[in-house]
């Protein structure tokens, strides 16, 4: 039997992969996408039915509902203090792909702030990824 | 404009994680990962008033996010949005009562001012 804190911390670290590459490659399809859809500044929801016909749009927005759900399931156990910052690797790898694939301007600032961002998140990851006791079995929702 | 959609954006969010997280708690941790379980928590989950309520504000913050990137970069939009950091383990801290210690801190300082960092 492997011990269950080894259990919660693979658990963990899984989860933590795909909620940050559904995040990052979800945001970069919607972004993409949502170049060939135009400027939506406007209440009406018409526009934003239509911009999900887009096929780029609409890939982004799956992944970004697996992003979701995997956000969900791994707040089931972790901390949020813990998911938040950890999650956060994906602002750094989303400006990675923002250079590589999307072709925007990356600054020295932003490397320096994709530098402190890795150093958070070593440091954060370094934590039991939960510190309050789990509710017991058949209490009230 | 966009500094408007930007504090939508982080206010909604903070509103929609932090009530994910409560509503997630009380759920209790998922450990049964095939269909027929994960259908059963789906049924519970929407049930919950506070997984509503944090689907509610995280669409809010989705569509806001959206029109934000139709008139900004990505590289500006997602820093921007992340200005929730250290008002979210506050709440983290407090509301929840999990255990922030000096890691966590120093870890969520240094994101946020890695975010920060991440607009110029």
């Amino acid at each position: 039997m492997p011990s269950p804190v080894k259990t919660l911390l693979l658990k963990t670290r899984i989860f933590t992969a795909i909620v940050v590459v559904t995040n990052v490659l979800g945001n970069s399809l919607l972004s993409l996408g949502m170049r060939g859809v135009g400027e939506l500044l406007t209440l009406s929801p018409v526009p934003y039915v239509k911009a999900l016909f887009n096929p780029l749009v609409a890939a982004g927005v799956s992944l970004l509902i697996v992003w979701l759900l995997s956000h969900m399931a791994l707040l089931s156990w972790a901390d949020l203090s813990y998911v938040l910052p950890v999650t956060s690797i994906a602002y750094a790898l989303a400006a990675v792909v923002g250079r590589v694939f999307l072709h925007e301007q990356i600054s020295l600032a932003r490397w320096a702030g994709v530098a402190l961002i890795v150093v958070g998140v070593t440091l954060v990851g370094r934590t039991v990824p939960r510190t309050t006791a789990p509710r017991k079995k058949g209490a009230a929702a | 404009m966009k500094w408007l959609l930007v504090s939508v954006i982080v206010l909604a969010t903070t509103a929609g994680e932090v009530l994910q997280a409560i509503g997630m708690k009380r759920h209790g941790e998922i450990h049964d990962f095939r269909p027929g379980a994960l259908g059963l928590v789906a049924s519970a989950l929407a049930r919950s008033r506070y997984i509503l309520g944090s689907i509610a504000a995280m669409a809010v913050s989705f569509f806001a996010f959206m029109a934000l990137i139709s008139v900004t970069d990505l590289s500006f939009a997602v820093p921007a949005t992340a200005a929730s950091y250290v008002l979210e383990t506050v709440l983290a801290k407090y509301l929840l009562k999990e255990q922030v210690g000096w890691k966590r801190w120093a870890g969520a300082g240094l994101v946020a001012s890695g975010v920060a960092l991440l607009s110029f």
